[in-house]
């Protein structure tokens, strides 16, 4: 048995740790395909920082907001500082709000309406595209995985709220000169780095959140489908979508009724730009030959006219 | 709400200022109304920009986190590039295809494309939200953002046109020396400059790239960057012949009707290529059905490739439209207006999943678009008027007639 499955090991995040797992041959090594092995950027999305969150077990207490908002010294503006019973009406995400929970409600695989609470943050894409939009490298995914906002290079163009696929950056609309762009940092520096929980999922009562190595985790999450096929539907929210984010998801009502964004392309965004950008170099080269070329003879055949 | 009967009449009021100039009528009161409407404008500008710098954006456009860009990048900076792209256009004709017979309207349409420019980086440095970091791509390399990419690309082409902008200057301050430098240097900037052009002309329709699931079916394509590319230069020419028309009316002094008819069939051209080509894309992505759709988008599209490139496209495929200088002006006017609305409906309506908007502009926000064109257009003359832009200078003279078989070479 693997221990990582049932106590957070904070410290194993590491890639050689995990290629190491891989050596010896643990269970994981059956879920995490040795394919991975081959390309190392790969390998480390396995052992990334990941919650499952488990949406038939949210009762919408809206905890884990309260302790995100308290562990990241954001401002409490809502009534959520009181205590429970804490506000019901919708919340949205914001710049100073990272996480919000709100009941959706929507058609199960029956046909039967039912509400459902659902968390939303930042999912942490294991190929981020806000990362590859920045220009100037404000947002970037750190060692340990989750995706990480300075504002000290920020230059406020919002291409990274308009390019998330899943809707999440948001922006503090009303300061002259210094906004800066919000979202869930998965408590990387102020407790992942010292072993600790994400707030949100310490103050889980009902373990709708569970953290683990995203492997594990998606091992857990099919082991649950598969013990109880009539409990769930046969979807894990975020294995594939965007390439994959660190954020899974598993419910007993298909994710699009939930207000989930079902229009998500399951490849990976980045490469989109990529494969144009990385031809430029060459396009320019190739038109700086030509158009020299091209004025190079016909100023010579002018003169020699 | 009075703000926006304040933007209808200031609007009323410059296009009243046009028509009497298109149609050679002079009432004693159009200078005045036009001095009143354009420093209202800037009175209103002035009011957008210090409550942005003070409140933020939120405080004064419609932009919110569902609609990030609003119409500042869609209409101000996409189609302000795209409509500046006459300056690498005409330069490169001149230049490097060594068309002469365009060479009387080089210096106006750089200097079009110069404050053109200045205009979109002004407009940028409003709409970003840290401004004193606009410095930050510059020192901060992330070369795998197209961001990255069009923030290089447009500083160096800035520069690239003020050098070309500079030799009027230098010649009215006498500046021999430098002028011979610059002179000498002028093929390998031009050249820099339609590389420079291409890229990020291509790149503002790169950014879109990224957003599949985002951008509606009838503007996302893989080949945006084409389809930004193409559109610029054929509204780049149309701005050409627009700015000739007007400048001959208010300057008093002849048109160059040869040069606007070729380059009225050169838009046409290009226009028909554009119109191929993106129908074909539509067709080979199976989405013909989504024009039928009756929704706004569809509604939206149809405004932008029928009224602004298939119609102006026909017209000015035909000589006899061609050569009537209003003709020319109407089918012109009606490409810029495409191009400004394709930028809008991918920046806007495209990303607008649903019949639902997420955003609407604020009066302040056209305020400050209107200010930046009566800004931009009262610099051009203003220039006009104190250096050498329309007189040419003897060396800039044709030596020789032009010939008459490059006469409809479009330029690449």
């Amino acid at each position: 048995m693997n221990k990582n499955r049932h106590t957070p090991d904070l410290k194993g995040f590491n890639r050689r740790r995990f290629l190491q797992g891989l050596i010896g041959g643990t269970g994981l090594s059956v879920i995490s395909p040795l394919s991975f092995a081959a390309d190392t950027e790969k390998a480390s999305f396995a052992n990334a920082p990941s919650v499952l969150v488990d949406v038939t077990r949210c009762i919408g207490c809206r905890a884990c907001m309260r302790a995100c908002k308290n562990a990241n010294d954001l401002p409490n503006n809502t009534d959520l500082s009181e205590g429970f019973p804490i506000s019901w009406d919708r919340q949205e995400l914001r710049f100073d709000q990272w996480t919000v929970v709100n009941p959706e409600t929507g058609l199960n695989a029956d046909s039967v309406e039912v509400t459902r609470n659902i968390k939303s943050q930042c999912m942490h894409c294991l190929e981020p595209t806000c990362v590859s939009v920045c220009p100037v490298g404000a947002l970037t995914k750190s060692e340990l995985g989750p995706i990480l906002y300075n504002a000290d290079r920020c230059i406020g163009c919002r291409y990274c709220i308009m390019a998330c696929p899943f809707d999440i950056p948001k922006y503090e609309w009303h300061s002259g000169l210094s906004p800066v762009v919000g979202k869930c940092q998965f408590c990387t520096r102020n407790r992942l780095s010292q072993g600790q929980l994400p707030a949100c999922v310490e103050s889980c009562p009902t373990g709708a959140l569970k953290f683990g190595r995203r492997d594990t985790l998606l091992f857990e999450a099919k082991t649950r489908i598969d013990t109880h096929p009539e409990r769930y539907i046969n979807h894990i929210y975020g294995e594939k979508e965007a390439g994959g984010t660190a954020w899974l998801y598993m419910s007993d009502v298909p994710f699009e009724n939930l207000g989930f964004k079902s229009s998500v392309e399951t490849a990976p965004m980045p490469p989109l730009t990529w494969e144009v950008l990385s031809k430029i170099p060459i396009l320019a080269g190739a038109m700086a030959g030509l158009f020299g070329t091209l004025a190079w003879t016909l100023n010579r055949q002018e003169k020699s006219e | 709400m009075n703000g926006w009967i304040f933007i209808i009449l200031c609007t009323a009021s410059l296009i009243w200022t046009c028509l009497c100039l298109v149609y050679d009528k002079r009432p004693r009161l159009l200078k005045p109304i036009t001095a009143i409407t354009i420093l209202l404008i800037w009175g209103a500008a002035l009011l957008t920009l210090f409550r942005r710098f003070t409140g933020g954006l939120g405080a004064v456009a419609g932009v919110n986190d569902a609609a990030p860009w609003g119409l500042w990048i869609g209409a101000d900076v996409f189609a302000g590039v795209a409509l500046a792209a006459g300056g690498f256009v005409i330069a490169a004709t001149v230049h490097i295809f060594r068309i002469e017979r365009f060479k009387p309207i080089l210096r106006p349409t750089v200097l079009t494309a110069f404050l053109g420019y200045v205009l979109v980086a002004v407009a940028l440095f409003i709409d970003i939200g840290r401004p004193l970091s606009w410095w930050h791509p510059l020192v901060m390399w992330q070369d795998h953002s197209i961001m990255f990419e069009v923030t290089w690309c447009v500083i160096l082409y800035t520069t690239v046109l003020a050098i070309e902008t500079s030799p009027p200057l230098l010649e009215r301050l006498g500046l021999t020396k430098v002028l011979k430098v610059i002179r000498a240097s002028t093929i390998p900037v031009v050249i820099a400059g339609v590389i420079l052009s291409t890229m990020h002309q291509s790149s503002l329709g790169s950014l879109y790239l990224i957003v599949p699931g985002k951008l509606y079916g009838l503007w996302y394509s893989p080949l945006l960057p084409v389809f930004f590319l193409i559109s610029a230069v054929a509204g780049g020419m149309c701005v050409v012949i627009v700015e000739s028309y007007f400048s001959a009316k208010i300057l008093k002094r002849g048109l160059e009707s040869y040069i606007m008819t070729s380059l009225g069939r050169a838009a046409s051209i290009i226009l028909f290529i554009y119109l191929i080509i993106k129908l074909a894309d539509l067709a080979v992505r199976g989405h013909w059905d989504l024009i039928l759709e009756q929704n706004l988008q569809s509604r939206m599209f149809l405004l932008e490739m029928g009224g602004g490139v298939a119609l102006p496209a026909l017209l000015l495929a035909f000589r006899r439209f061609r050569h009537m200088p209003r003709g020319l002006l109407a089918a012109s006017i009606l490409v810029m207006a495409g191009i400004v609305l394709n930028r809008v409906n991918v920046s806007w309506i495209g990303m607008s999943v649903t019949d639902h908007l997420h955003y609407y502009p604020t009066w302040m926000e056209i305020a400050l678009s209107l200010g930046f064109f009566t800004a931009g257009t009262i610099i051009f003359f203003l220039a006009v008027h104190f250096l050498p832009i329309f007189e040419r200078s003897e060396e800039e003279l044709p030596e020789s007639t032009p010939k008459e078989s490059a006469a409809e070479v479009v330029p690449a």
